[in-house]
């Protein structure tokens, strides 16, 4: 096993996933095969390459004016949220 | 002849000569959807009622000589796509309840083409996976064998097109996913360029890879809808600034001439042998009409799918934080506080393939493993690239199988994500380097008393769609293995 239960642990806490105590040795087992797998890659003789970000060398980002264009939809998009008031997210209490 | 296997530049042909009306052709492929669809858990959502409106408005338009290029053509698009007032889920328990708020660019030009939405295909959750056995809405499964996978993750999408229930569909690829279940269904699938068509609208995987196209009947049709499809979108900063050339226009360039690259790389060990001897039978068609035919060697090749599979999780695990339980999307019962609502929301939300490359790109990003896996990838994917670019210095196209096998059974590699991800051993190179690829149906072979269809994959240099979509179309002309409909559904 490439990772150990508690790395598991840490990766899903930074993830904000919760794994069940079942399933966690079957993620353990599978993230050590897969970090196993890639770890070929450090045999590649990658000395003075660049790394490549983007699929197309030339491209850059394009920037745009800093003006409105969408219109307020708001309402529309809020429909989609689990719970709302006065057009507000809510979400369990952060300070007490 | 039968409506239902026509082309889509057959039907539009025959829409714009009055021969049927749209109404017509969207009823027919409605009541196929609902006789043959559940049985193979194509569709996500059947869209019947926005097809009728669709049809009749597409059928006006027709009557007065109007419309556009694809007037009162069905379609169906991969739920991956955000429609307007439609559920749009991505497969994922997560987004099961997630009415999209408006269409993709892609939905939007299709649309404007004058096209009809049938509906929305089922698909490996939020586009992870090689067989379609990831979707929080069960397996699809493949209409030339019932039995076995369409592949993935566009698999309801193929698996729609290929049992003739819609005339073409959209797909996305990250790593093969247009292609490899193009080639495992008899159809052709092309990836463009990245960069070609917009992704806005289009549900994030991984945002250096993705790329939308289409699973159509034959290389004309995606050159049709490619057109429908392509160009310039500001509302995506990746799109690229370039005219989008009459891709029909140019299917008519002959093979004479043509330098064709055989990579050496892709058939070697692990491919099947009846496979590989379908894919050099068709190489010979090539030869045999005009094509120079020489071998070439993409030394970086092999280590594609490793690359991968650090790039597009790291992307996926930025791109999937999104997904909060906050402002769309499952919510768990009950949080006791904020990070319980994120994790349970999580957690509960998305199945275990996403979480487990959700992990493996956290993993990869985390302080002091960022240099080891992330940059490391990425300076290999650069070296993949290079040796794309350098085969392209002599040949036209490379030429090679779609997947190492024809399509496997259900279940048959879901226990071992690695088994899985092998899957996509040829096809990932051309999202690493951004290139346009195309599979195309070259034959079939024979297992377990079942005839399964076999994929010819070419890559091109970036933005040679033209080129790829003409050769297809010659061999097309030379072939009709793309006509071919599995039994029970012709």
């Amino acid at each position: 096993m490439s990772l150990t239960r508690a790395q598991v642990e840490g990766i899903a806490h930074l993830a904000r996933l919760e794994i069940t105590e079942a399933q966690m040795p079957v993620y353990v087992d599978s993230l050590s095969r897969i970090i196993d797998f890639v770890e070929q890659l450090s045999a590649a003789d990658t000395g003075g390459v660049e790394p490549m970000a983007h699929p197309l060398a030339d491209q850059v980002q394009r920037l745009r004016p800093d003006t409105v264009t969408e219109t307020d939809q708001h309402e529309k998009f809020q429909r989609n949220a689990p719970s709302v008031a006065a057009g507000l997210y809510l979400v369990p209490k952060v300070i007490e | 002849m039968s409506l239902h296997t026509l082309t889509v530049a057959e039907l539009a042909a025959g829409l714009r000569a009055r021969q049927f009306s749209s109404l017509e052709l969207t009823l027919h492929f409605l009541g196929r959807i609902e006789r043959l669809g559940p049985e193979l858990n194509a569709f996500v959502t059947v869209t019947a009622d926005r097809a009728l409106d669709d049809a009749r408005r597409a059928d006006e338009s027709l009557a007065k000589g109007e419309g556009g290029p694809l007037a009162g053509v069905p379609i169906a698009h991969k739920d991956i796509f955000c429609t307007d007032g439609i559920l749009t889920t991505c497969s994922s328990k997560m987004l099961s309840n997630f009415v999209a708020p408006y269409d993709a660019t892609v939905v939007e030009r299709w649309r404007a083409a004058g096209t009809v939405l049938l509906g929305k295909t089922n698909m490996d959750e939020f586009a992870m996976g090689s067989s379609n056995e990831t979707s929080f809405y069960g397996p699809v499964k493949n209409p030339w064998d019932p039995r076995r996978v369409p592949g993935g993750s566009s698999g309801g999408s193929a698996a729609a097109v290929a049992a003739c229930l819609a005339p073409a569909a959209s797909g996305t690829d990250t790593g093969g996913s247009i292609r490899q279940p193009a080639a495992l269904t008899n159809l052709t699938g092309l990836k463009p360029t990245y960069g070609r068509v917009s992704r806005y609208g289009m549900i994030a995987f991984a945002s250096s890879l993705d790329q939308g196209g289409m699973l159509t009947r034959s290389a004309e049709d995606a050159a049709l809808l490619l057109k429908a499809m392509a160009g310039f979108d500001p509302r995506d900063s990746t799109s690229v600034d370039a005219p989008v050339p009459d891709y029909g226009a140019e299917l008519a360039t002959p093979l004479e001439g043509l330098r064709v690259g055989i990579i050496r790389e892709f058939f070697g060990e692990g491919l099947d042998p009846a496979v590989g001897k379908r894919v050099q039978d068709a190489i010979e068609v090539l030869r045999a009409n005009g094509a120079s035919i020489v071998e070439v060697s993409l030394p970086a090749l092999p280590l594609s799918v490793p690359t991968y599979y650090v790039v597009a999780p790291a992307e996926c695990s930025s791109n999937l934080s999104r997904f909060d339980g906050v402002r769309f999307g499952h919510r768990c019962d009950s949080p006791r506080d904020l990070p319980d609502l994120y994790k349970r929301s999580r957690g509960e939300g998305f199945g275990d393939e996403v979480k487990r490359r959700i992990m493996t790109g956290t993993y990869v990003l985390s302080a002091g493993y960022y240099d080891a896996y992330y940059l490391k990838a990425q300076k290999v994917r650069q070296l993949i690239a290079a040796d794309f670019a350098r085969a392209f210095g002599e040949v036209d196209v490379v030429i090679g199988p779609t997947a190492p096998t024809a399509a496997f059974e259900l279940g048959a590699k879901t226990s071992d994500p690695i088994t899985m991800y092998l899957n996509d051993i040829y096809t990932i190179g051309a999202n690493l380097a951004g290139l346009p690829a195309i599979s195309i149906p070259c034959g079939f072979v024979q297992e377990g008393g079942k005839a399964l269809p076999v994929g010819l994959q070419l890559v091109g240099p970036h933005f040679a769609e033209s080129r790829l979509l003409s050769v297809s179309h010659q061999y097309q002309q030379l072939t009709d293995w793309h006509r071919r409909v599995p039994d029970g559904y012709a």
